[in-house]
């Protein structure tokens, strides 16, 4: 059964290639079988006992991120993990930033979609290794999905490793990648409450970019107030306002991000 | 719905476990869902039915209880009760709130029933 949706393995999490379309890797633990047992109907009145296992249910999850986590700080890998709703850019923001980091530090993409290769397709373009995982019906990334897909990326010591999650601000915030950070991205065509909305993702996030800001004028989104929302549900959040359509406020992100390769 | 592949992650743990520990089968599971944890129960109790079929957690009792989110106000120190990460202190108002309990997920114990000699 797949893991993430319940369905046959056939549609469990893949990773994918663009250009390669004879790569294809199934995702699955090693060693992981799927017993299932079907034993007689009945069942025969022996004694029962409780077990006190006080066991976080994410665990494993949180293990497996754990180690990610420290397979990256071994080899200087700064990775920040991409989260928005569908179609609020995060794929145009790496397009614009990645040629603008590129000549300071290595940059890899791990992207994540239910399907297609289009945006690693789009990542590729800029000359950079790219993987991506196709979630089938799964409706976030997760700890295993990224350790087997960086494992087939070539990743360099002392580089930038930029993970786009799948599309959705519900879920994926529940599932530790093995991250440095958290960067949420919201466009001004949604709404200033989102935040309020969506209060688990803002929550976890370590900061949060408002993209598309070159159609303030044409819409009614209240810049401040949603900046003011993000905050009261986390008072922690870094705040950047964008356009990776015409560039605006990039320069302030770049200077921030080149501060943190530094710091790291 | 990342509440199915939770409720699958839980049948596969507690599986291993009943394996284990040589039992027969699970009869209940007594689940600890913080109000703030980003679950909502219903729909894991749905997705466990489907996730436990033809396991040894299938005819489990699934009891759920859930905490409520309790906050701590960072300027005076005072503790209440929060139903959302957007808390203000009833206190001195601040915004300062840290979450000190209702994020909890767990997976607090297990009845199992120990197979007799067939």
């Amino acid at each position: 059964m797949c893991d993430t949706c319940g369905c046959s393995s056939e549609g469990g999490a893949v990773l994918r290639k663009p250009g390669l379309n004879d790569y294809h890797v199934h995702i699955s633990e090693s060693g992981h079988t799927h017993e299932h047992t079907h034993e007689h109907g009945h069942h025969h009145q022996g004694k029962s006992r409780t077990l006190v296992l006080e066991q976080d249910v994410l665990h494993k999850n949180n293990l497996l991120a754990e180690r990610n986590r420290g397979y990256f700080e071994a080899r200087n890998i700064f990775v920040l993990n991409f989260l928005s709703s569908p179609g609020s850019g995060k794929t145009s923001f790496l397009e614009k930033i990645i040629p603008a980091l590129q000549h300071l530090v290595p940059v890899a993409v791990i992207e994540g979609d239910q399907q297609t290769t289009n945006d690693a397709e789009r990542i590729q373009a800029l000359g950079v290794p790219v993987i991506q995982i196709n979630t089938g019906s799964g409706c976030h990334l997760d700890a295993l999905m990224v350790n087997s897909a960086f494992k087939e990326l070539e990743l360099q010591n002392n580089s930038l490793l930029c993970i786009e999650n799948v599309g959705n601000l519900v879920c994926p915030a529940m599932f530790d990648l093995g991250e440095a950070l958290k960067v949420v991205i919201i466009s001004v065509t949604e709404g200033d409450d989102k935040p309020l909305k969506y209060p688990n993702m803002f929550h976890e996030a370590d900061l949060c970019i408002l993209n598309k800001i070159d159609l303030l004028p044409f819409v009614d989104f209240d810049a401040g107030k949603c900046r003011e929302n993000a905050m009261r549900v986390n008072h922690h959040l870094e705040w950047f306002e964008v356009s990776a359509k015409t560039g605006e406020g990039l320069d302030v992100w770049q200077e921030w991000i080149k501060n943190k390769l530094k710091q790291h | 719905m990342h509440e199915m592949s939770i409720a699958l992650s839980i049948v596969e743990t507690l599986e291993a476990k009943a394996r284990e520990e040589g039992a027969g089968r699970i009869s209940g599971i007594d689940l600890v869902i913080g109000k703030l944890a980003g679950i909502e129960p219903e729909s894991l109790k749905f997705c466990f039915s489907a996730a436990a079929k033809g396991t040894l957690v299938e005819e489990a009792v699934l009891v759920i209880e859930e905490p409520e989110g309790l906050g701590e106000c960072g300027e005076c120190g005072r503790k209440f009760p929060v139903s959302f990460y957007y808390a203000e202190c009833p206190g001195c108002r601040s915004l300062r709130v840290k979450i000190v309990s209702g994020e909890e997920f767990l997976i607090q114990s297990i009845t199992i029933e120990d197979q007799e000699g067939e």
